[in-house]
């Protein structure tokens, strides 16, 4: 018993030095807990009922939140500045996509019970060789980490082993995703053209419209999230961390020690697209919808903002970013929808010249000047994001 | 008795109809013809009064088709009526005589379906086969060139003996072999229009070629198959100069984008993403020019472009020199958050474009001595407003590389990339030099962007568009490299469109794309890098 606890502690011993990881897995498990409880058994009169689109929201936050948690392990911690993780994203909620609309069957409009509807308007005969398998969950699971980790693999491979750095990666990441852009939008490749994939009906036999569906999903994008963390945490916790920090300082001086750079760069990359198309799956069933418009680059660029104003460099800065600015595109949008894109315009200007480290990095030396505590002004902070 | 009259009037009536010409009043009797009970009688009626040599005929029909020919409701007389408010100005039909003002209760439209539309439309297209304009004449022979009607040949005979004009004869003599070697039997006739056919190779021919060659008689097929053979080569090599046509214009417009960033990011390694507002800037100092034309001295409008020109590098350079002194000053050494507050900034300026001027497209017009177009026989086409986009480019480059090679303001920025301290200590303002560097890349940007504004649509997300492509371009040019960016350009616009007839417009751009990825794998610092101690600058 001792000796299995003792165990524990050194498994997650990465953790104990983690302030900040602490309190985010902390408020992930208060989540877990409160949403669904608020959601079912608050009534709907008192102010703490959580409504059913809005666990659905938060959902959709915290997948967000994983996907610039998978942005931060490549840019804060190895210097790749990727301008197309939104493909990996894509990618992996086009395989999750694929399965649920295998999953409709012949309640479609046309109620062709193989073909999707978009397939048989296009008069398609047969379903094409990319789509088999997927009515499998476990094939298709497999798929949203597998199809970005390839693709990761394949164009890291080419990338890093020819010396492409800085500026150069960021553009060619740029064309890889404008390129899956403009192939996703072309009706012939048998990915719904412009429309994607959407009208879902199931998922694992459950009604995707239902209260305990929404539930269950928010309960596994809040796992997946919690699971992400502690991986990108051991990873950069580790002596290969180490190396990767040395590749983001110096890496001519890293490769010169005996590094193999390429090899230490392409792991991390591939394991950021997986991480990014996990949170693409968790994030289709829970918005309904996955079409190309995922791949525009802007939508790229707009994560790195995220991983920017909550802080490169600490994994957790990047989960708070991606609720900060997602909390305000949401209210701004509603709001005032023609400010937005100045409120975000301006952040990408400020966030770079004024708060290179972030909130989680600006807040707390700002709090220290006045000698106070930082970090409850973080646990404040993420709760006013929420 | 009256059973002898009828007999003497229906034989006198086939009489005339027979005959070439008809008398007034047969002529007035068989245009009130055309009011006759059912469509197939208006047919019979119409083709009749075709054949009748009278100038009513052509403006008649045209009423008819048009939904202007009427009938008085007091005596069935049938006018050509024009809606004038609440009024219709009535004149006859047959001979034109004027007849008043109307009211809408006292005439009856004459109704007509698509098939007597048909109808018209082809044999309006014979008789102005013989008009006495040209342009009739032209838009004629196209519509019997699309119709090949068999009916129209001894029109189109006629038609060829009169012309003058070469083209226009050209024209007629392909239509005509083109007509009988659909409809002609005898092998003479076929060899002479398959010979005629062979001369004119252009896709429409091809495609009469291809289906004749289908179902042609056996005696004729061999022919037939050999001349479909000589115009498929001979159309390959017009396509080919063609893209290479499309492609040197593609070209062109990316070098205009591309050039101002080969300055901004090549010279002075500043990643700018707002590159793309200040074409679309340009674009729209350019519809400003345009309106101040046309509200003070609309008889200038020729002129706008030449002062759009200086206008757009003034408003795009100032803003390139602001966002420098405000913005990317602070920045220098750290290229990723360069990227993102540059990135910033393009949101803030298309969203500021958006507010003033709405988010729809804006509508620049072309200056006459822009538009229209070289054409040849077979189809191609030259547009003027791309052959002088070509030419400006060309110029731009030449200006910039004299602007960098031969001024003081070139040398002191070229000192300045290569080695800053050293620079600054032989009394340079690397500040200075920086902000204007900046400013000029910008200001040839908005440039570029007045030539976009005459063959793109002009709205906030223009810059969008081009960006990326640009950035493409530099890469593959060689960073720091002009002579690169030229290259670059016409090349990519080239096999771009070499690509598109094969693999179609997204697909071949794709490919491209791979393409460029993996050209950076194997030659990182673009196809003329350069080398040396400037390689680590």
């Amino acid at each position: 018993m001792a000796q299995s606890m003792k165990q524990k502690t050194v498994l997650l011993g990465f953790l104990l030095n983690d302030r900040g990881g602490q309190i985010l897995l902390g408020l992930l498990a208060a989540a877990a807990v409160l949403v669904p409880i608020c959601n079912i058994f608050v009534p709907e009169s008192s102010i703490f009922h959580v409504p059913t689109y809005m666990v659905s929201l938060l959902g959709k936050y915290l997948a967000f939140a994983l996907l610039a948690l998978s942005v931060d392990l490549i840019w804060g911690y190895c210097g790749i500045l990727s301008l197309g993780h939104g493909a990996f994203f894509a990618l992996g909620g086009y395989a999750m996509g694929m399965y649920l609309m295998r999953q409709i069957g012949d309640r479609g409009v046309y109620g062709n019970p193989i073909l999707p509807d978009f397939m048989v308007f296009l008069n398609w005969k047969e379903l094409p060789w990319y789509w088999y398998g997927f009515d499998a969950f476990p094939f298709a699971m497999l798929m949203v980490v597998v199809v970005p980790g390839i693709l990761a693999g394949v164009f890291g491979w080419f990338a890093f082993r020819s010396r492409v750095t800085g500026v150069y990666l960021s553009i060619i990441t740029q064309a890889m995703t404008y390129a899956l852009l403009l192939a996703f939008f072309r009706n012939d490749m048998g990915f719904g053209g412009n429309n994607g994939l959407t009208d879902f009906k199931d998922i694992l036999g459950h009604d995707i419209q239902e209260d305990g569906t929404r539930i269950a999903l928010f309960l596994a994008t809040v796992a997946a999230l919690a699971l992400g963390y502690i991986i990108c945490r051991y990873i950069v916790s580790s002596r290969l961390g180490r190396v990767l920090l040395s590749i983001r300082d110096a890496e001519s001086r890293t490769r010169f020690l005996g590094y193999r750079v390429e090899y230490y760069k392409l792991f991390v990359f591939v394991v950021s697209a997986m991480l990014a198309g996990v949170a693409g799956a968790l994030y289709v069933p829970q918005v309904g919808i996955i079409n190309p418009s995922e791949f525009a680059p802007a939508v790229s660029i707009e994560i790195v903002i995220w991983v920017a104003v909550g802080g490169r460099g600490s994994l957790y800065g990047a989960v708070l970013g991606a609720f900060i600015v997602n909390y305000a595109k949401t209210y701004f949008t509603g709001a005032l929808p023609e400010a937005w894109l100045y409120m975000l315009g301006l952040l990408f200007v400020v966030v770079t010249i004024f708060m290179p480290k972030g909130v989680v990095g600006t807040v707390p030396a700002f709090k220290d000047l006045k000698k106070k505590d930082g970090t409850s002004l973080f646990g404040k902070s993420t709760e006013a994001a929420e | 008795m009256t059973k002898f009259f009828k007999h003497i009037m229906v034989l006198a009536i086939a009489l005339f109809m027979a005959a070439p010409t008809l008398a007034a009043d047969d002529f007035s009797a068989q245009v009130d013809a055309l009011n006759g009970k059912s469509f197939s009688k208006k047919i019979k009626a119409i083709e009749v009064l075709a054949e009748a040599d009278n100038d009513r005929v052509v403006p008649v029909l045209r009423a008819m088709l048009g939904g202007d020919l009427y009938a008085l409701k007091s005596d069935k007389t049938v006018v050509i009526a024009e809606k004038r408010g609440s009024v219709y100005l009535v004149h006859k039909a047959d001979d034109g005589a004027d007849l008043g003002q109307m009211a809408k209760s006292d005439i009856k439209k004459v109704r007509v379906n698509n098939k007597v539309r048909t109808v018209i439309k082809g044999i309006l297209g014979g008789l102005t086969l013989l008009s006495p304009n040209v342009e009739q004449r032209q838009k004629a022979i196209d519509a019997v060139f699309n119709s090949r009607d068999e009916s129209l040949l001894p029109t189109l005979k006629k038609a060829i003996s009169r012309e003058e004009d070469d083209a226009l004869k050209a024209k007629m003599v392909l239509t005509k072999a083109a007509i009988e070697l659909e409809n002609a039997k005898d092998p003479e006739t076929l060899s002479a229009a398959l010979s005629v056919l062979k001369e004119t190779p252009t896709p429409d021919v091809r495609s009469i070629l291809t289906r004749y060659v289908a179902s042609a008689p056996e005696d004729m097929k061999a022919e037939a198959q050999a001349t479909l053979d000589a115009v498929e080569s001979s159309l390959s090599m017009w396509e080919n100069v063609g893209n290479l046509y499309r492609g040197l214009s593609l070209g062109s417009v990316l070098l205009l984008a591309a050039v101002g960033l080969a300055i901004t990011f090549g010279v002075m390694g500043v990643i700018n993403m707002a590159h793309g507002e200040m074409v679309m800037l340009g674009a729209y100092a350019t519809f400003v020019v345009q309106e101040v034309f046309r509200a003070y001295m609309p008889g200038w409008f020729d002129w706008s472009l030449f002062v759009a020109i200086p206008f757009a590098f003034l408003v795009a350079g100032s803003v390139g020199v602001a966002m420098e002194r405000g913005i990317i000053r602070f920045l220098y050494g750290r290229p990723l958050e360069t990227l993102l507050a540059t990135w910033g900034v393009s949101l803030i300026l298309q969203q500021a474009v958006r507010t003033v001027f709405g988010p729809t497209n804006q509508d620049v017009s072309s200056p006459s001595w822009m538009s229209g177009a070289i054409e040849f026989t077979n189809g191609l086409q030259f547009t003027y407003n791309r052959l002088w986009i070509i030419l400006f480019a060309l110029l731009v480059v030449v200006g910039v590389t004299l602007i960098l090679k031969k001024t003081a303001f070139g040398l002191q920025m070229r000192a300045v990339t290569q080695n800053r301290p050293m620079a600054n200590s032989m009394g340079i303002k690397s500040g200075w030099v920086d902000a204007m560097t900046f400013g000029l890349g910008s200001g040839i940007a908005g440039m570029a962007g007045v030539a976009l504004s005459q063959i793109d649509n002009v709205s906030p997300n223009l810059g969008q568009v081009y960006i990326i492509d640009s950035f493409m371009v530099v890469v593959f040019g060689g960073v720091g490299n002009i002579m690169g960016t030229v290259v670059g350009a016409f090349s990519l616009g080239i096999v771009n469109k070499f690509m598109e007839p094969m693999a179609g417009a997204v697909l071949a751009k794709i490919f491209v794309l791979i393409a460029l990825i993996l050209f950076i794998q194997k030659r990182p610092r673009g196809l003329f890098a350069l080398k040396g101690r400037s390689v680590e600058a």
